[in-house]
């Protein structure tokens, strides 16, 4: 899965975003409807489609969609 | 390693005792209307039952087992072990289970001790019952499993507030000559002890001058020291790292097909964690997995046996092979799987 198709896939987790609005720079915690709960949705997809885990802190040391892309790919390879 | 095969031991039974006052999701004046929404959708969670301040999860247990000695035609002189599993138990000490013991009015050749245990709990208590049990030394056992969680949340949380319910069950079980085996798999890791937890009113932290001061966390996120704080993504991660190990490590060991599994029972934590754990085990039959969270919300300990009685009761018939799953607060984890013959669950009592 390349960064587009990731990011696609994010967008489509999100509640009332008009698809096209999320991009690999998009900070994902100025999402409009972002929440803590939407932590927990991205690390449910990450999981299910990567077989990675995102902890905490991983998401803390982030800013954007690539920001976890970058994180899940490094962990991949790992 | 703590894998089992337990011989000589059934269920019986199951009664579970809900309060009768309940509290709406769209109730809840925290949430934001898309907050509302994205937590029904994720959690699961519509409605919970909340106890008032004279019940405590002893009365609730109480009344459960008053109902299946009763259903099941029991004599309380013939019960030989009561276990209370709970983390709100009545007193610092003694301890539930022998109040609990006197109260039913069960013989004083009873033995009765209390476990401290949450979302784990029924397993771990299933468990400690058949042990007792599978040697025929004593032959009949009453296990109480419950809390009223709802004590230790604040209203002020989003994190915990509109999730936890309370309600208390009893199960019965009995040396029995002719039951299949019953597997078990328990774990622990007290690394993750932060991820939910009490920190003040113990011995550890005793209650002190700001004990009760109501601090915010986060945006959204405000408590006291002595209220449940609970570190979702942690907990989230533990169970999508740990739980589905376990049970293919117990269905393995059990020699059990996985297909020949009737029912997944596991405790109600959420529905998204849930789903992730059934999507890992590679479940695809959603009969198989039955939900109470929308009604109840995570109810600790009484989860399993909860889902059972309100969401089996009329489908349970001969050979129904059960897998159970209970996983949290520690972090404790466990799972047990066997072919039952009937197990008799009790109407829902409403207090």
């Amino acid at each position: 899965m390349d960064i587009h198709e990731f990011t696609k896939q994010i967008e489509a987790e999100f509640e009332e975003v008009e698809p096209g609005t999320i991009t690999p720079t998009t900070n994902y915690r100025e999402i409009k409807s972002w929440s803590s709960m939407y932590a927990l949705i991205v690390i449910a997809f990450v999981d299910a489609n990567f077989d990675v885990q995102l902890s905490a802190d991983d998401l803390r040391n982030s800013q954007t969609i690539q920001d976890i892309y970058n994180i899940v790919m490094a962990k991949k390879t790992n | 390693m703590a894998l089992f095969k337990l011989n000589n031991v059934s269920i019986k039974g199951i009664a579970s005792c809900v309060p009768k006052e309940k509290e709406f999701t769209k109730d809840y004046s925290y949430f934001s209307e898309p907050e509302f929404d994205l937590f029904v959708k994720s959690v699961g969670i519509l409605e919970r039952r909340v106890a008032p301040t004279a019940i405590s999860t002893s009365d609730l247990c109480y009344h459960a087992a008053e109902k299946i000695i009763t259903d099941l035609n029991w004599k309380k002189e013939e019960i030989d072990c009561l276990i209370f599993v709970s983390q709100s138990p009545d007193y610092f000490l003694p301890a539930t289970a022998i109040i609990l013991q006197h109260r039913l009015g069960l013989n004083k050749r009873t033995m009765s001790f209390d476990v401290g245990l949450g979302c784990s709990g029924y397993v771990y208590g299933l468990q400690l019952m058949a042990s007792l049990l599978s040697s025929g030394n004593i032959k009949k056992g009453l296990l109480l499993v419950g809390d009223k969680s709802t004590l230790s949340t604040y209203i002020e949380d989003k994190s915990t507030y509109p999730l936890f319910g309370d309600a208390g069950c009893a199960t019965a079980m009995e040396y029995d000559t002719s039951a299949n085996p019953i597997y078990f798999n328990l774990q622990s890791d007290g690394s993750g002890e932060d991820a939910i937890k009490i920190l003040d009113g113990g011995a550890r932290n005793t209650v002190r001058p700001d004990t009760f001061d109501i601090t915010e966390i986060e945006p959204g996120v405000k408590r006291s020291r002595r209220h449940l704080g609970l570190k979702g993504i942690d907990i989230f991660n533990f169970a999508l790292k740990e739980v589905s190990p376990n049970i293919n490590e117990l269905i393995e060991y059990s020699g059990i097909e996985k297909e020949k599994i009737d029912y997944f029972v596991f405790h109600q934590a959420n529905k998204l964690i849930n789903e992730s754990v059934r999507k890992k085990l590679k479940v695809t039959d959603l009969s198989k997995v039955p939900y109470s969270i929308d009604l109840f919300g995570n109810t600790s300990s009484a989860s399993i046996p909860l889902t059972i009685t309100t969401k089996l009761k009329d489908k349970l018939q001969d050979h129904t092979t059960f897998l159970f799953s209970g996983f949290g607060v520690g972090y404790s984890w466990a799972s047990c799987i066997f072919e039952t013959k009937h197990i008799y669950c009790s109407d829902l009592i409403e207090l």
